[in-house]
């Protein structure tokens, strides 16, 4: 048995010519939470596609609980409990709370042929997986739509947890968010990771990501810049890691010769 | 003295709590899809018991008259519904009203199919028909109004080509000599609660004919047809787990699909439905009248969307009721028959149908924002 829950040891994607990603590698414990960084266009769709079974990796192993896997589609990494949460969070604003929770996984009750979605039992654990976020959820009939965004990114997070995940994979969850609202949900995927959830947090804010990450990965161009514990990183540095540190000492430089110029 | 401040304790309390149900029970039914059709349908009757109560109107053989016009509509209106919450239109209904005639009626006079066969048929090409405009708008991904407009074509095409080829005719009549003794017909073509109005009649309660029967006979098929698919569908829509996938269809179509809702499978599904109901009612209406005509239903299909629409139905999908459907299938029934009743000029009918659906987008869109905004 691996101590790690889930390890991707050199992820390759191409298509075609173009080399998506390159070598990543990243390895997760229980209760971990890596953040994973990059600017627009480094490869974060690609890899996170790639962890959710949407891409076949071209190289590369992923290891689920020391076994070698193969993800042939994202049903299979559910399977497995890696559960991504999309940036849509795959939630129907006109629905309810409850709908939207069991959608496409509703617990049934009667007999077979007049099987019934159980609302009530549905309601019921609806509202007590919201409470248990903090999330007063007075109606859980009440539609999705009058939820802040946070309360919507919880919702879709609580529900991968319901239903099995060991591994979290969350794109951008709080790119959408305001301070606080970030913040609630910020707080919750601490919680999570706290209960034994790996958590592989994308997002290009440093802000957001700092405080709650154990373990930073930076992905420039497909390609990963390393991984460092928090100890062996500050917020700073990864900023520079991230924007291409050098292109903005570049620019800067670049600027300033144009100021000169224009000033003689 | 100590019992009696408790007890008015605990009545306050109860009262408070008696208060916050009623809020949150009002609440609950002001977001019902359907509150604005089921409104509307009571001020229609309203209308009519004032201006045409002592008409005939609201006689029996009145009531099941109106009934008639609006189960008929209602029994597409529902089907057409259930698509739209899906999130896809079916504009082909009216063409497939006429083409379904035309597969009861060409077997049963010109192949000498017994007539249960020839509605079998009807009913296995509505199938395939539908099938055909899912498994195209599925597959495609072009707006399902651009699809069934062309199936509206092709079957109204088809319908009168075959027609004219094979009987040389627009119609075909000589169907009612068929469908006594059949096994299947006397679903679609038989009225039932006779004795109900036997009895009222014998009362001396509604009117009767000169022989002494009474004027109205029974219950049209068309009503129990109406009544047994609103139930069903609204069933579906609220306690299955297909109903639950019919509404994140619509909704949401990649976050549907991105939790495991079969998306395409929901909406080829909702189109055989569309198919199915309106062979129900062409069925009906060609055993009723004894004939088939290639031009039958046309223009049901808007009829049918304006009817899901008022009952609540939202154009973008994701939102509405079979029950509201049905409201809004009882609300232009009564009109288009109720306008005989007055002096009104019942050219003014389609002015009404305009103005019915036009406030109804405008109230679907209000609730829409309502229900959609964030706090």
């Amino acid at each position: 048995m691996s101590e790690y829950l889930v390890q991707f040891n050199n992820i390759s994607k191409f298509f075609g010519k173009v080399i998506a990603l390159k070598d990543v590698t990243m390895k997760l414990k229980k209760g971990e939470i890596m953040c994973l960084l990059g600017d627009n266009g480094a490869g974060k769709s690609t890899l996170i596609k790639t962890l959710a079974g949407v891409h076949k990796p071209d190289e590369g192993e992923i290891i689920v609980e020391g076994k070698k896997t193969i993800f042939d589609s994202p049903k299979d990494a559910l399977d497995m409990g890696i559960a991504t949460v999309y940036q849509d969070l795959a939630l129907v604003s006109l629905m309810s709370i409850t709908r939207n929770f069991f959608m496409g996984r509703e617990p049934m009750k009667g007999p077979l042929i007049f099987k019934t979605f159980d609302i009530e039992k549905a309601n019921k654990i609806a509202a007590e997986r919201m409470g248990q976020i903090g999330i007063d959820v007075r109606d859980p009939s009440q539609a999705v739509g009058t939820m802040s965004g946070g309360e919507r990114q919880c919702l879709a997070i609580s529900r991968a947890i319901y239903f099995g995940a060991k591994v979290l994979v969350l794109d951008e969850p709080t790119s959408a968010l305001g301070v606080h609202q970030a913040s609630v949900v910020l707080k919750y995927i601490v919680k999570a990771a706290a209960q034994g959830l790996a958590v592989i947090l994308i997002t290009h804010n440093v802000h957001h990501a700092y405080p709650v990450g154990n373990s930073f990965t930076v992905l420039n161009r497909g390609k990963s810049l390393g991984t460092y514990p928090k100890k062996d990183i500050t917020r700073e540095k990864l900023l520079s890691m991230m924007a291409g540190g050098e292109e903005l000492n570049k620019l800067e430089v670049e600027l300033q010769e144009m100021n000169r110029s224009s000033a003689n | 003295m100590s019992t009696k401040s408790k007890s008015i304790e605990s009545k306050t309390d109860f009262n408070q709590d008696e208060r916050l149900k009623k809020v949150s029970k009002l609440r609950l039914l002001l977001n019902r899809p359907e509150l604005g059709a089921l409104g509307g349908a009571i001020l229609v009757f309203i209308f009519f018991g004032i201006v045409a109560g002592d008409t005939g109107m609201f006689s029996a053989y009145g009531v099941l008259n109106f009934l008639d016009v609006s189960a008929n509509l209602g029994i597409i209106a529902i089907a057409a519904a259930m698509l739209m919450i899906g999130g896809e239109f079916d504009l082909s209904i009216g063409s497939m009203i006429g083409f379904a005639g035309i597969c009861i009626a060409i077997p049963a006079i010109y192949w000498g199919w017994p007539l249960w066969m020839s509605i079998i048929f009807a009913f296995s090409m509505a199938v395939l028909v539908g099938y055909f405009n899912g498994i195209l708008v599925v597959r495609t991904g072009l707006p399902s109004f651009i699809v069934t407009l062309a199936m509206l074509f092709i079957l109204r095409g088809a319908t009168l080509a075959i027609t004219r080829l094979i009987t040389g005719r627009t119609q075909v009549p000589g169907l009612r000599v068929l469908i006594e003794d059949d096994p299947l017909a006397w679903i679609f073509a038989t009225d039932t609660f006779k004795w109900i109005f036997t009895w009222l009649g014998s009362m001396n309660l509604i009117t009767l004919r000169t022989d002494g029967t009474p004027l109205a006979t029974g219950i049209p098929p068309s009503v129990i047809w109406f009544i047994v698919l609103a139930i069903f569908s609204t069933w579906i829509l609220m306690k299955t787990r297909y109903g639950n996938w019919i509404f994140a269809s619509g909704g949401d179509k990649n976050g549907a699909n991105n939790v495991g809702v079969p998306v395409g499978r929901v909406k080829i599904s909702l189109f055989i439905g569309t198919a199915v109901a309106a062979t129900i009612f062409a069925t009906i209406q060609v055993l009723d009248a004894g004939s088939a005509d290639t031009m039958r239903g046309t223009l049901k299909e808007l009829e049918a969307i304006a009817a899901a629409v008022v009952g609540g139905c939202l154009l973008t999908g994701g939102y509405g009721s079979a029950i509201g459907a049905a409201f809004g299938a009882l609300i232009f029934g009564t009109v288009s028959m109720g306008i005989f009743y007055t002096d009104v000029d019942t050219d003014w009918f389609k002015v009404f149908l305009g103005a019915m659906m036009l406030i109804a987008v405008i109230f679907n869109n209000f609730i829409r924002r309502k229900v959609t905004e964030s706090k």
